[in-house]
């Protein structure tokens, strides 16, 4: 049975248009304009440099434009151990940076402390700020960077939405709160409760 | 081997900085280390003695730091503190080592000698919690002002007194 052209409700497009999500597009855009601001205070920051450098060219996937000023910036690269001393420095800079940004820990250091297990250095920024993507190494490769913001980007692509409804983790949360059976805080409201009607009678029998 | 390590001299020394050491502060116990001449001091005299070193030409002051001897063999005092002075005129350089011990180590600042010192005497403070009286500006140097413990003493944990946690947590709600 032949079905025409004129019973389908599908759309005809013209040629040279696709049809896509506005959060789609949105991501589309984000994801290949990552403009980082590299957080470097050790030797990842050599590496760092070396991967916007021009052997291994991180402006292949559009992530080539360091700023130093954290205004300007949507991907923070964390390359090397923080001190203590620093760790309110680097979190002053985060707050500082726009919305929608993300987080990148470069190297052992950065992500665990790495052998520095000592009184004056962070045992991983992840306890203070949050971090998307995490790189090994010690200090990672530029391929292991350049491998981070490809895999960054396409988080950014599955997950992200224009309103950055993907950051907005306790409005998750409240979700989550939504499915609990009793939304109101508990109160000891026996009408409404028949166990507890139960017990507060027995007890009311016997003090006991 | 012509590399003497340690020679304990205490009357056979030429150097007549030592002599006159001992002629300021009774005898002192001096030693020359791979041709360096080292002269311990008691603390007591520490800053006259230096006072005194600056006037005979030590016009360069090198360094201030110090050595915790906790659980150290033969150690007879908890702290030792160590002076790296180097002469411009003469091309002289000398240790001055002195002692001090707990409660509260203190020693005198060199600082009006010395401004040299300022930074190198807050360091230690900081680090090694040695009190120097008369130091314009004590304060700590590398460690977070609201730090309260010593770190560099042997007495101290290698990885805190939990310190690193102290800070607020910024999740993307903050942020």
């Amino acid at each position: 049975m032949a079905v025409t052209h004129s019973e389908s409700p599908s759309l005809e497009l013209p040629e040279n248009v696709v049809v896509s999500r506005l959060d789609e597009l949105a991501s589309w855009c984000r994801k290949n304009s990552l403009w980082p601001m590299p957080f470097a205070t050790a030797c990842c920051g050599i590496e760092l440099m070396a991967t916007g450098a021009a052997k291994h060219d991180l402006s292949r996937f559009g992530a080539e434009v360091f700023r130093f000023s954290p205004r300007q910036c949507d991907l923070m690269i964390v390359a090397g151990r923080v001190v203590m001393k620093m760790l309110p420095v680097l979190q002053r800079i985060w707050q500082q940076m726009h919305e929608p940004k993300w987080c990148i820990s470069m190297g052992a250091c950065a992500s665990t402390g790495g052998v520095f297990d000592t009184y004056a250095v962070v045992q991983g920024i992840d306890r203070f700020i949050p971090v998307d993507m995490y790189v090994p190494g010690c200090p990672p490769r530029p391929e292991q960077l350049i491998q981070a913001i490809i895999d960054l980007q396409d988080k950014i692509q599955e997950e992200g939405t224009i309103m950055g409804r993907e950051f907005n983790t306790r409005q998750r949360q409240d979700k989550k709160r939504a499915l609990v059976e009793c939304p109101e805080p508990l109160t000891l409201d026996a009408s409404r409760n028949p166990n507890l009607q139960r017990e507060l009678s027995n007890s009311a029998i016997n003090p006991n | 081997m012509t590399n003497t390590s340690e020679t304990s001299t205490d009357n056979a020394v030429e150097n007549t900085h030592v002599r006159a050491l001992n002629a300021f502060c009774g005898p002192v116990k001096s030693s020359i280390y791979r041709n360096q001449q080292r002269v311990i001091v008691p603390v007591e005299e520490s800053f006259d003695a230096l006072s005194m070193l600056k006037d005979r030409g030590f016009d360069l002051f090198i360094d201030v730091t110090c050595v915790d001897y906790l659980e150290y063999r033969k150690a007879k005092h908890r702290y030792g503190l160590v002076y790296l002075l180097a002469s411009t005129m003469n091309a002289e350089r000398l240790t001055i080592r002195t002692f001090v011990d707990d409660p509260k180590p203190t020693v005198a600042s060199v600082v009006p000698l010395w401004e040299a010192a300022n930074w190198l005497e807050r360091e230690v403070w900081d680090l090694f919690g040695i009190h120097f009286t008369g130091h314009p500006d004590l304060r700590r140097l590398v460690m977070p002002e609201e730090f309260t413990a010593h770190p560099l003493r042997k007495d101290y944990p290698l990885q805190g007194r939990g310190e690193r946690h102290n800070f607020p947590v910024i999740t993307r709600d903050h942020s």
